[in-house]
């Protein structure tokens, strides 16, 4: 066991930090407004401007980006190293510098494209969806097929050129910002239901298609409900073969949860935890100096610790080549709970103040929390639901006898 | 960076995991627990020969020169097996001795600690229920000891006694003798009849002082909390094991219990708590063997987090078993007794939560 980086690892940061401080400066780093309160929430420092997009192709060329994409299709293509990634990823955050982008189209749509997409599929949506110009939402859950993701009815037919799709996908996220759309339709009626699904790309300005904004519970509106009324997509648009859809969108929902269930973003809602609780003041006294208070927040810090630690763990693991078991299922129902208590925590530091909503100077925390509160049930339902996860954790993980499909 | 266990380690782990199931399965467990505790030191002697009491004694006193993290794997395998007899008392005393021993101590008591020909332990925690040791009654005047110990584990079994105790200088470390004139040693009844407990005295006991007692101190008492907190890992991971295995077996309403979504959810929810702790026992030890400045609050954080853990794993496994989990000829009490002794050794978990915001400065 040995925390520390061999000189090769060292020297390759050395690498990615001069190549930092000499194409991202602070000048840049002050160019533009900071992000607004949600996308700060959810860890998405992400700037598409030109002087981003400019860096980004820098990044890319010299291979710190998108390292598993091919050069051919805009990507970095470096040999697989979990450790440089790593490296990568922690120099970046550093520097405050445009990273990957962490929406579905860059983390989901492009893993998918490069390994199921044909020539032209991935020329005209790999690059520019990697540098954030083009941007995607996904068309899987319907009102009647959520969890049991494989029911869904919308309904593809060939009509020449064409499919011809109607139907209503719901829970799309950013489905008003979205350029395009990948979407699982049925287009085999008669086959059983896995077979008879296919993963099409729908451009979100085709005549027929109507996007209508979910307001959640936190007030906001990030989902949308997608109707579809013969909405005609190029037959070239069908990724994979027809009736492949299902096995096609499994490298998509398994990068999701790698997505998910990093502890990042955790961490930083518990060193905000943290700071509430230094400068709020319960009955009189700092909120931290309160005995159940402190008691509970070195619970949640040694929850975290642990998700931590388990992934320096599972990132040994990925270098070495080893089956990450459970270690690795569990993390998405682990971290996604950890996230909602800490802010609950939070709600209980700011005593009456928790009443006060986001935007309200009389909380310290800008009523972020309570936001956070409810944003947290949000992260635990979405991608997989929390009971599907000890479902997958007891069949896969433990051997439990499988749900009839 | 590597964050995983090096082939001597795995290949440590694994000899102990199939001795222990061979020559230590609950049967011989069971016999240990209703004897005398002369049937403990053979068993502590065969484990010796393994290498277990000597992991982290020098080369130079026969032992394996590991670290606490290989230790550490030792105590995981061993809350595995229920295994009965000194080793969280021996260990902190191994720690004491090369951490604060003399060249004379070390001499005399690590090869025989080592081999397993001597058993040494540690009595720490007081009357009081303190466990801090400037808050001890227990003092040294010279080469005296005056004061009661309790919570001491395997004293009747023990050569020696490391005693953590105060004289004018401050909190230090004394080394008693078997046999030593004013001793007074008796047993007490516990829960964990694979982890005895006794209650020590002294009046005006000859006792060697330690040379560097006083900077070992906190080196022994977060070993044993990290020691526990494996101890603890291993033993919930066999409950958790033991409830799968019984879903997978007994049926009711004509299926495998183990098919009906309740029970499955019990399980995963178990597993998706346990399984991260892992890398949390480690990252202790491995604090405690090369991060220096983290060890304490880590060992505290440890301690309190899988004494918690263990107590839900071993009640959950106990409801998820119906009847059969309840009784004395069924096994898993015997873990579920373990869990008490984890969480109330060396002091409970909110006390031990305290110390960690303390440390951390809030």
């Amino acid at each position: 066991m040995d925390l520390s980086y061999s000189a090769e690892y060292e020297q390759f940061r050395a690498e990615v930090r001069a190549f930092l401080a000499e194409h991202w400066t602070d000048a840049d780093r002050e160019s533009s407004p900071p992000p607004d309160g949600q996308a700060a929430l959810m860890g998405a420092v992400i700037r598409t401007d030109e002087r981003a997009t400019q860096f980004r192709l820098e990044a890319i060329a010299r291979g710190y980006l998108y390292r598993h994409v091919p050069k051919a299709y805009g990507g970095g293509e470096q040999p697989y190293d979990p450790l440089k990634s790593t490296i990568i990823a922690e120099e970046f955050r550093r520097a405050k510098a445009p990273g990957e982008m962490v929406g579905q189209g860059a983390s989901m749509l492009v893993p998918t494209l490069v390994e199921h997409g044909t020539e032209a599929q991935k020329r005209q949506f790999v690059r520019d969806t990697l540098l954030g110009q083009i941007v995607w939402c996904q068309g899987y859950s319907e009102p009647g097929s959520g969890s049991d993701l494989a029911s869904l009815r919308t309904r593809a037919e060939l009509d020449g050129d064409f499919w011809v799709v109607n139907g209503q996908k719901i829970w799309t996220s950013n489905a008003t910002e979205a350029h395009w759309m990948f979407c699982l339709v049925r287009t085999e009626p008669d086959a059983p239901k896995h077979d008879g699904i296919s993963y099409l790309l729908i451009d979100m300005k085709t005549p027929g298609l109507d996007v209508r904004p979910l307001r959640q519970m936190t007030g906001e509106s990030d989902f949308s409900e997608v109707f579809f009324d013969n909405v005609r997509v190029p037959k070239q648009n069908l990724v994979g073969p027809r009736g492949k859809g299902w096995i096609v969108s499994r490298s998509t929902l398994k990068h999701e949860r790698a997505l998910i269930g990093g502890s990042f973003i955790t961490r930083r809602t518990f060193d905000g935890l943290v700071t509430v609780a230094q400068g709020a003041t319960l009955r009189g006294e700092p909120a931290i100096k309160h005995p159940v208070i402190r008691d509970r927040l070195v619970q949640l810090e040694t929850r975290l610790l642990a998700s931590e630690y388990n992934g320096y763990r599972l990132l040994t693991q990925q270098w070495r080549g080893e089956d990450q078991g459970l270690a690795g299922m569990v993390m998405k129902l682990f971290t996604t709970q950890l996230s909602y208590d800490i802010s609950k925590t939070a709600m209980d530091v700011l005593g009456d103040r928790g009443a006060l909503g986001r935007g309200d100077f009389n909380t310290p925390d800008m009523g972020m929390f309570s936001y956070s509160y409810m944003w947290a049930l949000g992260v635990l339902i979405a991608g997989g639901t929390a009971n599907i996860q000890r479902n997958i954790i007891a069949e896969r993980g433990l051997g439990l006898p499988r749900e009839k499909k | 960076m590597d964050f995983g266990l090096s082939e001597d380690q795995l290949l440590l782990k694994d000899t102990v995991r199939r001795f222990l199931a061979e020559r230590c399965p609950t049967t011989r467990v069971r016999q240990l627990m209703e004897g005398d505790g002369r049937g403990e030191k053979d068993l502590w002697k065969e484990l010796a020969e393994l290498g277990v009491a000597g992991v982290i004694v020098p080369a130079a006193h026969g032992g394996l020169e590991r670290e606490l993290l290989d230790l550490a794997l030792v105590a995981e395998e061993l809350g595995y097996a229920a295994t009965p007899g000194p080793f969280v008392g021996a260990a902190m005393a191994t720690v004491a001795l090369v951490e604060g021993g003399d060249a004379t101590l070390q001499k005399r008591w690590l090869e025989a600690i080592a081999s397993g020909e001597a058993i040494v332990t540690v009595a720490w925690g007081e009357e009081n229920g303190e466990w801090t040791p400037d808050q001890f009654q227990t003092t040294a005047k010279g080469d005296r000891l005056n004061g009661r110990k309790l919570m001491v584990p395997s004293a009747l079994a023990a050569d020696a006694i490391v005693v953590a105790a105060r004289d004018a200088a401050g909190p230090g470390l004394w080394l008693v003798e078997r046999d030593a004139i004013g001793t007074d040693i008796a047993a007490l009844t516990v829960n964990d009849l694979t982890r005895r407990l006794d209650s020590v005295s002294f009046a005006d006991t000859p006792a060697v002082k330690l040379p560097s007692g006083a900077a070992a101190l906190q080196r022994v008492f977060d070993a044993g909390l990290i020691l526990i907190g494996a101890d603890a890992y291993g033993g919930s991971h066999r409950c958790l094991e033991m409830a799968r295995d019984y879903a997978l077996t007994r049926e009711q309403f004509g299926q495998v219990i183990g098919a009906f979504q309740a029970v499955k959810h019990q399980l995963a929810n178990m597993a998706a708590d346990l399984e991260p702790s892992l890398a949390l026992v480690w990252y202790a030890a491995h604090a405690f063997d090369r991060i220096r400045d983290q060890s304490t609050r880590h060992a505290a954080l440890v301690k309190a987090h899988m004494a918690d853990l263990y107590d839900r794993i071993t009640r959950d496994a106990t409801e998820l078993h119906g009847g059969i989990g309840f009784t004395w000829e069924f096994d898993l009490h015997l873990w579920f007794r373990r869990a008490i002794f984890d969480r109330s050794f060396l002091g409970e978990a909110s006390y031990h939560r305290s110390r960690a915001a303390d440390l951390a400065g809030w």
